[in-house]
């Protein structure tokens, strides 16, 4: 069990056609095999530990994957815009590796690292002939180690077995599923899950996947009509970049004829843009995904049916459901827990518990994997009756004031339809006499005014007295990372600057 | 025992399978010759060649057998002399 079958058999059943297009450079599934053979002979004759990339999304990086998934040895790809302090610690944690870079400062130099720039790296595999490789079969290798974000602390590296992956890939995606025409514009990082998860079911599908290597919403959208675009997935704030764009621009939306589905997710989706873009694209397929790296991506879904029965609902119920996450996958367990552990009822909220065959749950130290094989996936939510996932944010992030637990999400969740906030974050804050308290973050709408008086007075008529702010932060913008992920950690240091 | 991950080729045509899930003895037959990870000629037994197809799932009837096909053939396969079914799965809508 290997994830490189994927590409194998997508070369096998369809070797012309387009697997890759990049800077207008097209690559079939036959090229793409015999450049992950050849990548995986170099690998394997360099006897490094790791195969590492550092940079956007290029050829290079399906490449790599299934070169290293050939040689057996773990890929991992680092997020190339960190700082040179962040990226040395996570270097020496891979020593010695195979990197792919174009970054020419790199701290490691000696001779049992290679380091490659990504064009050459891509001319070198693509010149070579067509070699007889075999690859091992282990389903307990590791395929893939990604370092996690790290928004509440240093980064951990996740570990993701061959296993893993294959079993989430068989079990969501149906083998050579895309037709020849349809093309998926693919704008996640390559360093993150969804950008793993976006090559193995593109592959598996057997789908032509367009590279757009660093997100932008005006080259998005000429990739989208110019490669005849068929379907993107997309972290929030990149759909939320794009309506700003379509909002000044009215014609650009003529151009997007091609487009049938938008996924979404890796963050939480304001409730305004997706009603909006549900309204603007009415035969768009939209559907969100929930899931985690230490899941191989997806283990909820909100499908395109669901969207279009709560956007054209008068029922709050159901309309209300723009906001959840959706149902499990069919090879996924979920349950809702308390703290004691104990499994809770629907409508009541407690930390979300997952287990599949897809779930490693697995960091390079340790395993939180308990011993029966449920994940604690340390995000909180809540199911509805009718099976409907509602996330509510990271345990983590919990604020609890005298002994009530609060989400920030709820806080968030309310201020976000005043007429003059454009985004806003609630944080705990320590407090001698309640533990805790709420503090908030706020960014004001151009031209916008409102007092703290007037936001507290806002919080308490909408939400429970404890809810209402004891601080309140007005700023120009919010810390996010690159894949929408709101830097919660940063935004407590404001409060508390020694604390951080 | 036939573990997961494991690679078997066909003695009769092309084809070849991945074992989904493990299963005792290595009764699995294509065109009724025992598969193996590598393979002699074999001859074929014509009542069991209707084929078999790459990226199905075949399996038992009650899913304790699943293996996934990685190369299609003419001959198709058979598990203590019981012809496998394609198994049906449920289409889901991308998420990637």
């Amino acid at each position: 069990m290997n994830i490189a079958l994927f590409l194998q058999m997508a070369a096998e059943a369809c070797p012309n056609r387009s697997a890759l297009t990049h800077n207008g450079n097209h690559y079939s599934y036959a090229h793409l095999y015999v450049a992950a053979k050849n990548a995986a002979n170099k690998f394997s004759r360099a006897r490094c530990r790791y195969i590492s990339l550092i940079g956007e999304s290029s050829p290079a990086v399906p490449i790599a994957l299934m070169g290293a998934a050939m040689a057996g040895v773990p890929y991992v790809p680092i997020n190339y815009r960190l700082s040179e302090e962040q990226i040395v610690p996570l270097l020496e944690r891979i020593d010695p590796a195979y990197l792919i870079t174009e970054k020419t400062q790199v701290p490691y130099s000696n001779d049992n690292w290679v380091i490659q720039n990504p064009n050459d790296f891509i001319t070198d595999v693509m010149k070579g002939n067509d070699p007889e490789i075999s690859w091992h079969e282990d389903p307990s290798a590791i395929a893939v180690q990604l370092f996690t974000s790290g928004t509440t602390g240093d980064p951990k590296a996740a570990i993701l077995r061959h296993e893993h992956l294959v079993s989430y890939i068989l079990g969501s995606v149906e083998f050579m599923g895309a037709l020849e025409e349809e093309a998926s514009l693919v704008s996640v990082p390559p360093y993150h899950i969804a950008g793993i998860s976006a090559i193995l079911s593109s592959i598996y599908a057997c789908r032509h996947v367009v590279q757009l290597p660093s997100f932008d919403p005006i080259e998005w959208l000429n990739l989208c009509s110019q490669e005849r675009v068929t379907s993107a997935f997309l972290v929030p704030t990149m759909l939320t970049r794009i309506m700003e764009i379509l909002d000044k621009q009215e014609n650009e939306a003529a151009n997007l004829t091609s487009l049938e589905s938008i996924a979404y997710g890796g963050g939480k989706m304001p409730l305004p843009i997706i009603e909006q873009a549900l309204r603007r694209f009415p035969n768009v397929n939209f559907t969100n995904a929930y899931g985690l790296t230490e899941t191989s991506s997806t283990i909820t879904l909100l499908d395109p049916q669901d969207h279009r029965k709560a956007i054209a609902s008068n029922d709050d119920k159901i309309r209300a459901r723009l906001g959840s996450v959706g149902k499990t996958l069919p090879s996924i367990e979920l349950e809702i827990r308390d703290e004691e552990g104990k499994q809770l009822e629907a409508g009541e909220a407690g930390e979300i518990y997952v287990r599949g065959p897809q779930v490693s749950g697995e960091y390079d130290s340790h395993s939180v994997l308990e011993n029966d094989g449920w994940f604690p996936t340390r995000d909180s939510g809540y199911l509805d009756q009718y099976g409907f996932l509602y996330l509510s944010g990271r345990a983590d992030d919990v604020i609890v004031r005298g002994g009530e637990n609060m989400s920030p999400g709820e806080i968030e969740d309310v201020l976000h339809l005043h007429p003059a906030i454009q985004d806003v974050a609630a944080v705990g804050i320590p407090s001698e006499e309640w533990g805790q308290v709420v503090a908030l973050a706020v960014v004001l709408l151009e031209d916008a005014e409102i007092t703290k008086e007037e936001i507290c007075s806002y919080v308490r008529e909408h939400l429970r007295s404890s809810r209402v702010p004891e601080l309140i932060h007005f700023t120009r913008e919010l810390p996010y990372n690159d894949t929408g992920k709101l830097l919660r950690r940063i935004i407590s240091e404001w409060f508390n600057p020694k604390s951080g | 025992m036939l573990k997961p991950g494991l690679r078997l080729k066909s003695a009769v045509c092309d084809a070849e399978i991945m074992v989904i899930k493990a299963m005792k003895g290595n009764d699995l037959t294509c065109g009724g010759v025992t598969m193996a990870e590598q393979q002699e000629q074999g001859e074929a037994n014509q009542e069991q060649m209707h084929g078999c197809l790459i990226g199905k799932r075949y399996v038992n009837e009650n899913e304790t057998i699943e293996v996934l096909c990685v190369k299609s053939g003419a001959g198709s396969i058979y598990y203590n002399g019981v012809e496998l079914m394609t198994k049906d799965t449920k289409k889901l809508p991308s998420s990637d």
